[in-house]
């Protein structure tokens, strides 16, 4: 993984909140055997119209959002299936970063092992940021603060481990596998 | 210390506690894998030339993409969906590349990943289980702390037997008093996710307590676990008793002779002890619930089926899901058309909702226009339905009666609802396009299910028992 420590960039908005993995990316897609190109297909029943063409009124279709690594929508953000094909899809679009004030554990957790930064902040930010699309937003993992473009900055609770992974690039599975003395002490010590 | 369930079942498997800086590491005895989530986790391993560490722990079915049709899966018809048969083969081969044990397509095991492990008797108290799917929660019925992961977990386990967990916090749903006659165990999850809201138990892990919940059998208390996740809860677990014990004796997989009896002592420590203190709770009165429906699309927008939409007029979100379901606030549920009913999946495809099915069905007939799909949950369960002369009851009916599969709870197999139609069904979601573009999904009980598909309105299955 790539060490990742900061990331500036306009905002796309999708303002509904409990958006599941279903609508991020539709279980009829799940049939790949890779991790490619799921950026076609995010949103799909939102982005594309039954005769498969853009719906130009869905945040992704309009132009402002090309190139946007920044996305912000509504509280409980990726609840529902468990597929990892959802951060997979958010990463070959662009995204980089998710805001919501709420964000569910299975999703939280795939989201960060892809570096997709996961990011929770008050009431009060993410209403604002909701009420502006488009908005330049600059976010400091090091610091684990956001700022808007009005100068306001808020801070956004991040895990030390997971900051520290992301910071240096650091894949989970290597750590995991230096405590595999651990794992066979535990293992052989087990009565059961 | 008063510990809970959870907090004992975590304690026996942390390898590694966790610190301010670091997640704990957390063993996993029992691994469940599907065609859908591991493929690209063998890549990873192929990639970094890794063995699965512990194939002893790792058990493969598939049932996702698996279609159910009976030419599909045991005749020469080829598997109509073609990503899904590539994904079929690449599980076939992946299982005996790295020597993962599998129950593929037309093996007499297979079915439903988190019916079959039960089934076999491969989950047990006490136990850590995990698989890339959601609602691994459904172990938890037997008091495992078994939950869903991504695939890149499912790669961490494959290599180490481990995960790095952050240990969640803990809540107790208190269910006190008995469940009326028609009222089922969905329909108490239904109305615990109403009560606690899709995203209440994020961040926790729920453990079922009280008198309604001890009273059930395993089947309806995996009904319970199997939905923990709609309220957002990593798992749910229920604390083993006799009911659990006397499910899994004889089963293939569970202990046997000398073994079960300290297995048994062993599973009996899995209670949370009295005065325990959880980091949050609800009280639900089993004995006030009625046959639950959902009407919006997601499990949390529920009511009572004798009830009415509520009107909330410019809530945005409400509004939204209601234009998707063709519904209008103050809308009464009750005679609503229904164009299919699905009855089956990991939440309700067990013998029990087939028997509660049956009872509805026994001598009725479907209504004209009206699809009626029942699927197994399992190829065993297949066989104990035809054997109990279930599914000579469904297909008098008029039902289409299948293979085992998750079928149209997801719609990747080829069974699926059509744009705008009304699906009445036994599964878990009712998010938008979920059972097939366009479709919408009513979560209902087995009894509302089978009650709903002879009238060909929803209907109170209680004036039909």
């Amino acid at each position: 993984m790539e060490p990742l420590n900061r990331v500036r960039s306009r905002t796309v908005v999708i303002a509904s909140s409990n958006i599941d993995t279903d609508q991020i990316i539709p279980a009829r897609f799940l049939t790949t055997t890779t991790k490619d190109g799921l950026g076609r297909q995010l949103f799909a029943d939102w982005r594309y119209r039954a005769d498969g063409s853009p719906n130009p009124d869905f945040a992704l279709n309009r132009p402002e959002a090309r190139g946007a690594k920044i996305l912000v929508a509504g509280r409980n953000f990726g609840c529902g299936s468990s597929r990892e094909h959802a951060p997979w899809a958010l990463l070959d679009f662009g995204f980089r970063a998710i805001i919501s004030t709420e964000i569910a554990d299975i999703f939280r957790g795939n989201s960060l092992k892809n570096g997709l930064l996961p990011i929770v902040v008050d009431d009060a930010t993410a209403r604002w940021l909701l009420d502006n699309p488009g908005a330049e937003v600059d976010i400091d993992l090091n610091a684990a603060r956001l700022t808007l473009p009005t100068g306001v900055s808020a801070a956004f609770p991040l895990e030390a481990f997971a900051r520290h992974c992301l910071l240096n690039g650091i894949d989970e599975l290597g750590y995991l596998r230096g405590r595999l003395n651990d794992i066979e002490r535990y293992e052989t010590a087990r009565p059961w | 210390m008063r510990t809970t369930l959870f907090d004992k079942v975590w304690a026996a498997h942390e390898v590694v506690a966790e610190t301010a800086d670091t997640p704990a590491v957390l063993y996993v005895d029992l691994h469940l894998i599907h065609e859908v989530t591991s493929p690209q986790a063998f890549s990873l391993l192929r990639s970094l030339g890794l063995p699965v560490r512990r194939p002893d722990r790792t058990l493969a079915t598939m049932d996702h993409s698996t279609p159910t049709s009976t030419d599909q899966v045991f005749g020469n018809v080829p598997i109509k969906v073609d990503a899904a048969a590539k994904q079929v083969r690449q599980l076939e081969q992946n299982a005996a590349e790295f020597g993962v044990e599998l129950f593929g397509m037309r093996d007499a095991r297979r079915g439903i990943v988190h019916v079959i492990s039960p089934e076999l008797g491969a989950t047990q108290p006490g136990m850590t289980i995990v698989c890339g799917d959601s609602h691994t929660s459904t172990h938890g019925a037997f008091g495992a702390l078994a939950f869903g992961i991504g695939t890149t977990e499912v790669g961490h386990v494959f290599a180490t037997q481990s995960l790095l967990q952050r240990k969640p916090k803990t809540f107790a749903v208190n269910v006190e008093g008995q469940l009326r006659p028609g009222v089922t165990a969905k329909d108490l999850i239904l109305a615990v996710i109403g009560k606690v809201g899709v995203s209440g138990g994020t961040g926790h892990v729920f453990e079922y307590r009280g008198s309604a919940i001890r009273a059930l059998s395993m089947d309806e208390r995996m009904t319970v676990c199997n939905m923990s996740i709609e309220a957002g809860a990593r798992a749910g677990m229920i604390a083993p008793d006799d009911t659990t014990f006397a499910y899994l004796e004889g089963k293939p997989r569970a202990p046997k002779a000398a073994e079960w009896d300290a297995a048994v002592a062993r599973w009996r420590t899995f209670a949370t002890d009295p005065g325990a203190v959880f980091d949050a709770s609800v009280d639900i009165d089993a004995s006030t619930l009625e046959p639950m429906i959902t009407y919006g699309t997601n499990p949390g927008m529920v009511l009572p089926i004798g009830a009415s939409i509520p009107d909330k007029a410019g809530d945005e979100v409400f509004d939204k899901a209601l234009r998707y379901m063709g519904f209008h606030g103050g809308d009464a549920m009750l005679g609503k058309p229904v164009d299919v009913v699905f009855i089956g999946s990991c939440t309700n495809g067990r013998l029990a909702d087939l028997q509660a099915a049956a009872r509805i069905l026994e001598g009725r007939k479907v209504a004209p226009g009206v699809r009626l799909l029942i699927v197994p949950g399992s190829q065993e369960i297949k066989r104990a339905a035809e054997a109990q002369g279930l599914a000579d009851i469904f297909k008098a009916a008029g039902a289409d009666w299948r293979e085992s599969g998750c079928s149209m709870c997801l719609g990747m197999n080829g069974d699926t609802v059509a744009a705008g139609q009304y699906s009445i069904s036994t599964s878990n979601r009712n998010f938008e396009g979920r059972q097939g573009v366009g479709a919408r999904t009513l979560l209902v009980s087995p009894f509302t299910a089978a009650a709903s598909a002879v009238q060909g309105r929803i209907t109170d299955p209680r004036e039909m028992l």
